[in-house]
């Protein structure tokens, strides 16, 4: 059906409108939405989207970012631009902070801070009494994940209770709350890695330097390679390699591995994702090995 | 009429507990290889931890603890497939009674519904409840698969027996296709490779079935063009635009509008999409539209053509209930349609379906994963298409005002078979 004046629209067509809907809708019927910003390729898509669905408007929304304290710094310069070059307001919800007031218990300096991220992300939505937060969760990372609604509705705690979802008709997104209660909206939902890394080819979304092949000290550890540095240092008989290595996801530093690999180029990347044999939490994310529910359990704690 | 991309299939599947739903999507990813290793092994890891064998492929897609520890789906996952013809987006639904709410929710976006049974036992009640909703949710082409043939032998007298209850059903519901597959899931017979303990069945497979399914039937429609609207943009200058999701069919720069549920006609002006200016606007895109002349428009109102839609503040609807509190006459709810929310009161029930026999009967309430036909009374007037010409502007949900639940899955009019 194909004329020359009659323009067809494709797969990735079809995916950012609908984030583009869905966005709007829960924007329309939310009083304090708030856009979660890790500075991680999905969420970089996810705001790449929030700016397209009210342009030339600015955001109606601040963006908020949860911060565990052990950062790339790369990581952190790229969303400080994208926050001045866009003109958003930033919320920082700091795990530091939560540990220096008693709100969650030390885990020491090298300690793992994802566990307590979901503390200082409900006491941000809290502190700013939020009733939406947008996230870049997507169903493919993960088999809990698979099981979760585009509106995710959360009671009083934060939680989330699979058992009881809101039944999700056609594209009727349902994001009534009462006071004290929120959602957590997912727009990227249907997305897969690939559709993601399409995505930022043809838009040309900007992403934070680590995402590129580049060379970096790294030391193996539970079968990752983890970046040496702040927060991460070689412990009895671990030996430093320097390596070609890319990120493939971004979260805390001290516990999101690196993949060996050289591409360098959006088109590399897109190449690699395409034949692999390895999921994208299963290469890097150490939090998720502990157990099978790993990220069931934080969800039902409040995690997005 | 509109066609849509058709490169992507999204299906569903239905049926009742047990009969092998995700035990038959675990095969069909495991024998398309669209698992990774590490995912593969985890599948593997927690079945020897319970004690179910090397692999049990149900776990693929239970992905919950509860789900695991039961050995029953809960509620949908959702899993994403590609192979060298087509794409695929997969609803995997739970059974159980229970848990019909979130085999609808599966279902509702669905082009085409995977119906698997267990061809020991037939076609169970819960089983023929599925094929209503799926039926009345619009879905027209399903795929059959007699499950469990191994355990009835590969015996050709079970799936002749299977394949006269289908078509019975299916001719009642109005399917227009229902091929039924000889299956076993667990031995990965007729899934993605040919099963040669049946020499007796000629048909595709699983995957030759989906492969050749008609896909993007969900969002074609019969109805003219509409953009109902999410939110009004202010453009640098001073002026508006109607940000909305296109649905129904194509609207294209210069063509007269109408605003519903106002009635008043103006001329598109200017069309812009997520990429810039566009001179056509296709369903399943979201675009704000420039008129011509000042309006009132905003949220909830609606830019249509022709055939134009209804605005109307009472109607008749097909509802699959989902409280456990039964709806009486006179309730009063809220109902969301496209994107206008208003309060609803019930006016009337007008009965209820017998999925057993597939006749509606008198009733003065529906209860829990009944389907009713009912009037409603809004307080503000919807703008609306029958379901059959249009899935967005002919669905709404009821809310249940204290709780904020989702209470209903409602469509307008009725469908044939009621
Ligand atoms: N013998 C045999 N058993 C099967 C076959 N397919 C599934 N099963 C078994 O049937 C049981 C139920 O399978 P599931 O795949 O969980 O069934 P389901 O339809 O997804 O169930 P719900 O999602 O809870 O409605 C499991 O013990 C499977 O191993 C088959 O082809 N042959
Ligand atoms: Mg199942």
């Amino acid at each position: 059906m194909s004329t020359p004046n009659h323009p067809q629209i494709d797969h990735l067509d079809l995916l950012e409108s609908h984030a583009i809907f869905i966005i709007r809708e829960v924007v329309a019927e939310c009083e304090r939405p708030v856009l979660l910003f890790s500075g991680g390729k999905d969420s970089a898509v996810l705001l790449h989207l929030a700016v397209k669905a009210f342009a030339p408007q600015k955001l109606p929304f601040p963006v908020m970012h949860v911060d565990t304290g052990h950062n790339f710094p790369e990581v952190l310069a790229y969303r400080d631009e994208r926050v001045a070059t866009l003109g958003l307001r930033l919320e920082v919800a700091s795990v530091q902070e939560a540990i220096d007031q008693g709100r969650v218990p030390d885990p020491g300096p090298l300690g793992m801070r994802n566990q307590l991220q979901t503390r200082a992300l409900l006491d941000g939505i809290e502190k700013h009494k939020f009733d939406a937060a947008f996230g870049g969760a997507r169903r493919d990372e993960d088999k809990a994940r698979a099981k979760e609604r585009v509106l995710s509705f959360r009671g009083a705690f934060g939680g989330w209770d699979p058992k009881s979802q809101r039944p999700e008709l056609w594209q009727l997104y349902q994001g009534k709350v009462n006071s004290g209660e929120n959602l957590r909206a997912f727009p990227l939902s249907d997305w897969t890695e690939l559709d993601v890394w399409n995505y930022i080819r043809r838009e040309n979304v900007p992403l934070p330097s680590i995402y590129f092949a580049h060379e970096r000290p790294v030391l193996k550890r539970d079968n990752m390679w983890l970046a040496v540095g702040e927060f991460i240092h070689p412990q009895h008989g671990e030996v430093v390699e320097r390596h070609l290595v890319r990120f493939r996801t971004v979260g805390d530093a001290s516990c999101t591995g690196a993949v060996r690999s050289g591409a360098d180029t959006l088109d590399a990347i897109i190449a690699e994702i395409s034949v692999t044999n390895v999921s994208e939490r299963g290469a890097t994310r150490a939090d998720d090995r502990f157990s099978e529910t790993a990220m069931e359990d934080r969800k039902r704690e409040g995690y997005f | 009429m509109t066609e849509p991309i058709s490169d992507l299939l999204r299906f569903a599947t239905v049926g009742s507990v047990d009969d092998g739903k995700s035990t038959l999507i675990g095969r069909l990813l495991v024998d398309t290889r669209q698992l990774f290793d590490d995912q593969l092994e985890a599948v593997a890891t927690a079945s020897a931890k319970r004690g179910v064998g090397d692999l049990d492929l149900s776990f693929v897609t239970d992905g919950l603890r509860a789900e695991r520890d039961q050995g029953i789906t809960i509620d949908v996952a959702y899993r994403y497939a590609a192979t060298p013809t087509r794409k695929f987006v997969i609803a995997d639904c739970p059974g159980h009674v229970q848990y019909t709410r979130n085999m609808a929710t599966g279902a509702s976006t669905a082009d085409v519904a995977l119906v698997v049974l267990d061809a020991t036992k037939g076609l169970k009640e819960q089983t023929r409840r599925h094929l209503c909703i799926a039926a009345l949710l619009g879905v027209r082409n399903v795929i059959v698969a007699a499950n469990k043939m191994d355990v009835a032998k590969w015996d050709e007298a079970v799936y002749l027996a299977v394949v006269e209850q289908v078509n019975e059903v299916s001719a009642r519901l109005g399917f227009t296709s229902s091929v039924v597959i000889p299956v076993s899931a667990l031995a990965g017979d007729n899934v993605v490779d040919p099963g040669f303990m049946a020499n007796w069945y000629q048909g595709p497979t699983v995957l030759q079935a989906l492969e050749a399914a008609p896909a993007g039937s969900w969002a074609s429609s019969s109805s003219g063009a509409r953009l109902p609207i999410q939110w009004v943009l202010r453009q640098h200058g001073g002026g508006r635009t109607y940000a909305g999701m296109v649905n129904g069919g194509e609207f294209t720069v210069g063509q007269e509008v109408t605003l519903m549920p106002q009635g008043v006609k103006t001329v598109l002006k200017a069309i812009n999409g997520p990429r810039g200016g566009l001179e056509v606007a296709l369903p399943g895109l979201s675009v704000d539209f420039d008129l011509t002349d000042e309006t009132d428009a905003g949220r909830s109102d609606m830019l249509a053509t022709a055939p134009l839609p209804t605005s109307t503040n009472e109607f008749e609807a097909t509802i699959c209930w989902f409280s456990d509190k039964p709806l009486v006459d006179g309730a009063r709810l809220r109902l969301k349609h496209t994107t206008r929310s208003t309060p609803v009161r019930v006016t009337g029930i007008a009965g209820t379906l017998d999925v057993g026999t597939l006749e509606v009967g008198p009733a003065s309430e529906i209860v829990l994963n009944d389907i009713g036909l009912v009037h409603l009374a809004t307080a503000e007037p919807i703008v609306v298409d029958d379901y059959r010409d249009n899935r967005v502007t002919g669905s709404f949900i009821l809310i249940d005002e204290v709780t904020n639940a989702t209470v209903a899955a409602g469509m307008i009019g009725h469908a044939n078979f009621l």
